[in-house]
């Protein structure tokens, strides 16, 4: 018995320094980040690296809000992110509410159409989708990328996958008591589909938060831009600016880092659920 | 509507669901039972409807009220979705630049395609960055997980970390990678590997070497991707039933044996899923190639070049609309294969 439990503390004691380095090489990118973003040009590549950097240079993150327009850029990138966000959440419930609960006229159609989207990704029509918002005059507007990214397909799976997990029994007596389909969406879908909306909040706000192609294509004016863009060009322009570099860096970082981990609950089933069910 | 048209009107719609009747009485089979007493419904809800004088059946109201419902998403679906993917597929067969008008040239750029080098560079890139990545990735999403699957402290703690480079915003995380994996000598990773006795010529140029520069891409999407995976392996590990451990545990298994006769085969599902996905997402590579071997003008060479890649550049560079599309039906067929793959899979997974 006492030859098993040295044998499993041994195991253990392995264990966790297979799960310290695991997490060393996960994070360290964002440690040297860090550290690299409080230091001078000069001192970025000094080796042994120095982890905590003597003299913390703060003035970086200051230096980089009028070295480019980052607040324009940030702003632009809250705006567009917000928008997408309420609009997937609220067509996708919508949607997903009457895929789900109701029956109507040409409705194995209509899904179909969805479902034929699926095996098609937006790289293979990303031309004629821009040829198209060029002909409407949306080119070079933030207006093109909320239409690109509010409506997926994604969402109204999510969510009718969701919303068939509730008893029909459920809308039935709320139909008998007189309310209407709108009623019973708004006043018990919805609440009862917070976990679902919550995990679509959270796809939503990262994809929109970290797309890169999209506003890539689309925004050409300076002003226009949004924060991975702007972030890429200052990266491009400047690309000796090491620790301006690595602020503007960690400052792209925080928004998504703190929804994530506010909502990682949410995340984790969500990749969960649409992983083990295909 | 006068009293005498109703009269005639309500007079011909119960002749036909008398006759209506009359067929469902003839008939055997069950499917065309169904059909016809559903349009016995029908006209029924339509006697009443010119009998009450309302201008909707029911049935119709709730269709409107449905179809309310799905509009804001079906019509922004349909038009940003939808058309541009039915454009595409016609696009591939035309020559356009975007301004003169659209020309038919059956298969011209397909042609064109196989003979360009660029076309054959991202092809065989874009394959290559799928063999590196794929295997690399199941590995090490497998390996994780199933520590990660262990009783340790601070289990969150490491499942957050480990998911945390999946949700950082690329180019970010692509500007301190760029920075580690400098070309030169005083570059952090070469610093240590000339400390670990790598001479100071035979150090890794990354990505400024077309030799080294898929080895880096694919390294950078293993280490940014992998969470995202293991997450999905973590739920597979889950649904296994622990009693088979414990049986294995009883007849003296060790934990290799239990991996290769219990975990390995139970996850063959979750397995087959995760290569499915990542393939599909291997194909699709763009931004990471950009960000890595993209100059500061954002041109990738041949040696990086991937499938988007050559779409973007063909597209909105050199504005060689329809060819662009002729490139992106390879990927879409790319990716149809792969999914057809997927739904033969699930069926067989499904029992």
């Amino acid at each position: 018995m006492k030859v098993k439990s040295t044998s499993y503390k041994i195991n253990r004691c392995l264990l966790y320094v297979v799960l310290l380095l695991l997490t060393f090489l996960m994070l360290i990118p964002f440690a040297w980040m860090l550290s690299a973003s409080l230091k001078l040009d000069k001192d970025v590549f000094i080796f042994p690296i120095q982890w905590i950097p003597e003299n913390p240079r703060w003035r970086n993150y200051i230096d980089i809000w009028t070295k480019i327009p980052l607040s324009k850029f940030v702003l632009n990138t809250v705006k567009i992110t917000l928008i997408v966000t309420f609009l997937q959440l609220f067509t996708s419930s919508f949607a997903a509410y009457a895929f789900a609960k109701l029956n109507f006229k040409h409705k194995n159609f209509l899904f179909m159409a969805y479902i034929a989207t699926i095996a098609v990704p937006w790289q293979v029509y990303m031309v004629p989708q821009f040829m198209m918002m060029r002909s409407f005059g949306l080119n070079d507007s933030h207006l093109a990328i909320i239409f690109l990214q509010a409506f997926s397909a994604f969402g109204v799976f999510m969510m009718r996958q969701f919303y068939q997990g509730i008893p029909d029994e459920l809308c039935e007596a709320a139909r008998i008591d007189g309310m209407t389909e709108y009623q019973i969406y708004g006043k018990i879908m919805l609440p009862l589909s917070k976990p679902a909306l919550s995990t679509l909040t959270i796809f939503t706000f990262v994809n929109t938060w970290n797309d890169f192609l999209g506003p890539l294509i689309y925004l050409k004016t300076e002003a226009k831009k949004t924060l991975q863009l702007g972030l890429k060009m200052f990266i491009s322009q400047y690309s000796t600016d090491y620790g301006l570099i690595m602020a503007a860096s960690v400052l792209a970082l925080i928004p998504v880092l703190i929804v994530f981990l506010s909502l990682q609950k949410y995340f984790v089933e969500g990749v969960a659920a649409t992983g083990v069910k295909g | 509507m006068t009293e005498e048209q109703k009269k005639t009107k309500i007079a011909a719609l119960t002749e036909k669901r008398n006759h209506l009747h009359k067929q469902l009485e003839d008939t055997d089979s069950s499917r065309k039972k169904n059909k016809l007493a559903a349009q016995i419904v029908t006209t029924e809800e339509k006697i009443k409807k010119v009998r009450t004088g309302e201008r909707l059946t029911r049935q119709e109201k709730r269709d409107l009220v449905a179809y309310s419902f799905i509009a804001p998403n079906f019509i922004g679906f349909a038009v940003f979705t939808l058309g541009p993917i039915i454009f595409a597929f016609v696009l591939a067969f035309m020559k356009w630049d975007g301004n003169s008008p659209i020309k038919f040239v059956g298969l011209q750029n397909f042609l064109l395609m196989f003979n360009n080098e660029r076309f054959q560079a991202s092809f065989i890139n874009t394959i290559a960055y799928c063999l590196g990545t794929v295997p690399f990735t199941l590995v090490c999403a497998l390996g994780l997980a199933i520590v990660l699957n262990q009783k340790v402290k601070g289990r969150n703690f490491f499942r957050t970390v480990s998911f945390f480079p999946y949700v950082a915003s690329l180019v970010a995380v692509a500007a301190v990678w760029n920075m580690l994996f400098s070309p030169q000598k005083s570059g952090p990773v070469n610093m240590i590997l000339y400390h670990l006795g790598v001479s100071a010529k035979n150090l890794p140029k990354w990505c400024a070497d077309p030799d080294w520069v898929m080895f880096t891409i694919v390294l950078f999407s293993v280490w940014k991707n992998m969470g995202y995976y293991m997450v999905i392996y973590l739920a597979g590990l889950q649904g296994i039933n622990g009693e088979l451990y414990e049986a294995a545990g009883l007849d003296g298994c060790n934990s290799w044996q239990k991996f290769r006769y219990i975990t390995w085969p139970q996850l063959q599902p979750t397995t087959f899923f995760v290569t499915i996905i990542l393939t599909i997402n291997c194909f699709k590579v763009y931004d990471i190639v950009y960000m890595l071997a993209g100059g500061s003008n954002g041109i990738v060479s041949s040696s990086a070049m991937v499938l988007v890649y050559h779409i973007y550049e063909e597209a909105f560079r050199n504005w060689n609309l329809g060819y662009a599309s002729a490139v992106a039906m390879v990927l879409f067929l790319m990716v149809l294969t792969i999914t057809l793959i997927q739904f033969r899979g699930e069926k067989k997974y499904a029992n």
